[in-house]
């Protein structure tokens, strides 16, 4: 999937409601603010998957995992995420492990049709099909 | 397709497939495991919620009631865990200013070149490449 610039930006209405959680109520953020941010939360994920994929590469692997954007939070000097993320990662992994065993009775046929298509292309934006393909622990999938 | 982002009850809001696009555009990158992106998703909303709360907290934005650029930018300046926002969040300056500064340069025999944005009040002007955005 080819990026145009639109898309390494994130979704403006998810960016505001996210800063308005974070606020006190009725306090105003101007479009410049918002905007700012925006661009600012672009830049950390980019920041943050450098240095994570630096622990990766000490560790020679080739595939990104939770530990080392973990680490990556650490080196940042952003250690007040790491419980937090710890807590919606167990989360996170309850809920993948449900949805896959759901999915298994379901759609056994379709299975392997999946993983060749989503062996061929970079990215299907599924998220869902995304698992099918990257276990939790390290695979080296070919992009 | 992306997930449509639900209530405040979703784990995450922000959707995996964005983060993934710019976490892929790293060029060392070759791939990530699903729980990384997850965990990336959710910093990078931690991530807004701090610099946001942060900002209004140490800035002067709030005796207006408002979360301004300018507290953004001032945040990049003083502290240094978001000092490297820093070159995305520059100063501003009033354009007349900058002006006059490029005048006097110009006397003072230097056509230097200066770092700093000129800017009117709404700047939607993005230093990155991208269009203006939706």
């Amino acid at each position: 999937m080819a990026e145009r610039p639109e898309d390494l930006n994130l979704p403006n209405a998810v960016i505001t409601r996210i800063i308005k959680e974070a606020l006190p109520d009725g306090v105003n953020i101007s479009k410049e603010a918002r905007s700012a941010i925006s661009r600012a939360a672009s830049v950390f994920v980019l920041y943050a998957t450098s240095c994570a994929n630096n622990f990766a590469m000490k560790g020679k692997r080739k595939t990104l995992n939770a530990g080392d954007v973990l680490s990556a939070m650490e080196e940042m000097e952003f250690q007040r995420f790491i419980a937090p993320l710890k807590e919606s990662l167990e989360v996170y992994r309850r809920e993948q492990k449900g949805k896959k065993e759901a999915r298994k009775d379901k759609d056994r046929k379709t299975d392997s049709e999946e993983q060749d298509k989503s062996r061929e292309d970079d990215n299907d934006d599924d998220d869902e099909r995304m698992e099918e393909e990257e276990q939790n622990d390290e695979e080296e999938v070919d992009n | 397709a992306a997930r449509l982002s639900g209530g405040e009850n979703r784990l995450v809001s922000l959707p995996l497939s964005r983060i993934r696009v710019i976490m892929k555009s790293s060029p060392e990158v070759s791939s990530i495991n699903q729980d990384a992106l997850f965990l990336t998703a959710k910093a990078t909303e931690l991530f807004v919620q701090y610099l946001a709360s942060y900002s209004y907290k140490h800035g002067r934005g709030k005796e207006k009631n408002a979360l301004t650029y300018s507290d953004l930018s001032h945040t990049a300046e003083e502290c240094e865990t978001f000092q490297f926002l820093a070159d995305i969040l520059p100063k501003k300056i009033l354009a007349s200013k900058y002006l006059k500064m490029l005048e006097k340069e110009k006397r003072d025999g230097e056509l230097g070149e200066c770092d700093e944005e000129d800017n009117d009040e709404e700047d939607d002007n993005e230093a990155v490449d991208e269009a203006v955005g939706s």
